[in-house]
């Protein structure tokens, strides 16, 4: 092994920040073990912004939870999942180091603020919470640079604001105080679950160039769980595409909307409004995700897929290489004279 | 919701000011014989409003005296219940697991012994109680609703989104109980020991009546009552007016309940809808059937 046995994260500075490999979340159910999340693997680099992009119930919320081990019972990491963040192993570290990072090098913006925060603290009682839990500042200091932190994110007044309840705040300012809470340790990576989501369109905006401008100032990494296609393309440098579980398909953004490889993937961005669409109907992908403890046979995808054959139901593909950082979970990256059939999903 | 909460602060502060004052408004000591042939066993005058009782001493004196007592009783045996409680709902929460289903189990046998079985069996073996041991006996018999209360909030609490961000900060288990959950508590606390003072100053004069709880020669509403047990009916004046004090307080303690529950029950928390939000506030005492507990009122 040339890699030393030191953990320390300088020895290895072209090591990716977060390596997540062959992660498996599972939930025992009645109907038998669900398996939420089936091996799953993605690095995030330093400073890198990464996108992950999924229906609701593909487990990409839960692979973020994961990743501060935080998965809620029943659910639980299978063996031979390994989470390594900064050279730690995330899932075998003792519970007082992992509090360490949570929050300090490894911090998480939640979707909705509204319950995300809590009612009966103020928010700038909650943003100093992070910095009592990890320095030990000063109450001034730690007061101080609780009101720099809401400033920075874009509060005014922010003074008087901090001494204001969750409730007292509007929707925008709720989900500034989140990252406020994110950041103010200067974490190496944000984990934003659909930050957005929760938001008008018009907040949206503001918050993701709050995002990208932090981002920029911090040099921090950025993973960004969402559903839409447009956060990606304005966020991402590279995006990972998850289906009932899996990664269907991982691509830099451009190669991503140029050409993507796996017909999920392609849904997705046909599904995407234009401006100046001739077609009356936004285009769907028909069916929905299938529930974990009914998964189709073979490709998790061919019940919904345009493009299913005969091998797509008897053999789950791996994920292909199709260009130098490009994957794509598709027979059809081996068999792309398949491409030219297409034909209409029956409506279940 | 101030003009919901007055009628019965007012109530409360009237008791307490009235008891607290009690020794500046009459001008005899509580214990004081009077006159024993004189004075014995008066009706209603001007000089003795509430009579005198067979031993010729004030009984207006004595119930306000005895006013302090049982107040005092009720809310020191109380605060312990509540103490008590919150530590044992906040341990078993923190220690989760197989220790905390044990804890709840052993709750359950708890609140399954009938609370004043216990007293009344306590009060056999070792007869005679000073007050520090009457608190301790009704605190610590008093406390297991609260414990369940307290367990139950804080598992609900514990599942909510704040708590997940919370702990993805970093903040640890006892923190976590501690500086985030237990303040939602707080209103909940409150209205649990309105309610709980109540049925504790009904329960000690049961208690006292029957000669388990204040004892004699110290006068309490108990006692007062107790001493005119065999004379209702030629001596009315020693049961109605330590009787009419028992009703006004626990009225005025469950009216302050109620007030508060009425403040704080819609509070500002929000809760994902569940069938635990359409449920009135669970009251301390509602699963300790007492003979002496004043009927509560429950809303739908």
């Amino acid at each position: 092994m040339t890699i030393s046995a030191t953990r320390d994260s300088t020895t290895a500075p072209d090591r990716p920040l977060l390596d997540v490999h062959a992660l498996k979340i599972a939930f025992p159910s009645e109907h038998g073990v669900a398996r939420a999340v089936d091996g799953v693997s993605f690095t995030v680099s330093r400073g890198e912004s990464v996108c992950v992009v999924g229906e609701s119930g593909c487990g990409k919320s839960l692979t973020a939870l994961s990743l501060l081990r935080l998965v809620p019972p029943p659910g639980r990491i299978e063996s031979g999942s390994r989470i390594t963040f900064d050279g730690a192993d995330i899932l075998t570290l003792d519970d007082e180091r992992l509090r360490d990072i949570r929050g300090q090098h490894m911090a998480m913006i939640f979707q909705e603020p509204m319950t995300a925060l809590n009612p009966v603290l103020t928010v700038g009682d909650q943003i100093a919470e992070v910095l009592r839990v990890h320095t030990t500042l000063s109450r001034q200091e730690t007061w101080a640079r609780t009101v720099d932190m809401l400033a920075q994110v874009g509060i005014a007044d922010a003074g008087a604001r901090a001494k204001q309840y969750p409730h007292e705040l509007s929707g925008g300012m709720r989900q500034r105080v989140m990252i406020a809470m994110a950041l103010i340790m200067s974490p190496k990576l944000v984990i934003a679950d659909e930050p957005t989501t929760a938001l008008d369109v018009t907040i949206q905006a503001q918050i993701l160039e709050l995002l990208r401008d932090l981002r920029a100032r911090t040099g921090m990494a950025l993973l960004l769980i969402t559903h839409d296609l447009g956060v990606v393309a304005e966020m991402a440098s590279r995006v990972i595409v998850m289906y009932a579980g899996r990664v269907v398909e991982e691509a830099d953004v451009e190669d991503l909307f140029a050409a993507p490889s796996h017909p999920y993937t392609e849904g997705l961005l046909a599904a995407i409004p234009k401006l100046g669409q001739e077609e009356e109907r936004l285009q769907t992908i028909s069916g929905s995700v299938p529930p974990p403890t009914a998964l189709p046979s073979g490709c998790t995808f061919r019940d919904r897929c345009p493009y299913a054959f005969a091998r797509c139901a008897t053999e789950e593909p791996a994920l292909l290489q199709v260009g130098s950082a490009h994957r794509a979970r598709c027979h059809l990256v081996e068999e792309p004279a398949r491409r030219a059939v297409r034909h209409d999903v029956v409506r279940t | 919701m101030s003009r919901r909460l007055s009628p019965a602060f007012v109530l409360m502060a009237l008791l307490v000011a009235v008891v607290v004052a009690g020794p500046l408004l009459t001008p005899y000591a509580p214990n004081a014989q009077l006159d024993i042939i004189a004075l014995r066993s008066q009706a209603p005058s001007l000089a003795h409003p509430f009579g005198t009782d067979a031993v010729s001493r004030d009984v207006l004196s004595r119930v306000l005296d005895g006013g302090r007592v049982s107040l005092a009783l009720a809310i020191l045996s109380v605060s312990l219940s509540l103490v008590v409680g919150t530590l044992y709902g906040a341990m078993s929460t923190l220690a989760g697991g197989v220790v905390d289903s044990t804890m709840r189990r052993l709750l359950d046998v708890a609140l399954s012994i009938p609370r004043l079985l216990v007293l009344l069996a306590v009060g056999a073996l070792w007869g005679a109680l000073s007050f520090p041991a009457l608190v301790l006996l009704i605190g610590f018999t008093g406390w297991f609703d609260t414990a369940r209360l307290v367990t139950d909030e804080l598992r609900a609490l514990r599942a909510q989104e704040f708590s997940l961000a919370a702990r993805a900060m970093g903040v640890r288990g006892p923190r976590l109980l501690w500086r985030h959950l237990l303040p939602h508590l707080l209103p909940t606390l409150v209205i649990t020991a309105s309610f709980g003072v109540a049925g504790t100053i009904a329960l000690e004069a049961g208690l006292s009546y029957l000669g388990l709880g204040i004892q004699a020669p110290q006068a309490s509403w108990g006692t007062i009552l107790r001493d005119g047990a065999g004379v209702v009916q030629s001596e009315w004046w020693l049961s109605l007016f330590p009787g009419l004090a028992t009703v006004f307080a626990v009225l005025a303690c469950n009216a302050l309940g109620d007030a508060l529950r009425e403040r704080f029950a819609p509070n500002h928390v929000p809760r994902r809808a569940t069938s635990r939000d359409t449920a009135p506030i669970p009251m301390t005492g509602t699963t300790s059937p007492s003979a002496f507990s004043p009927s509560r009122t429950v809303r739908p």
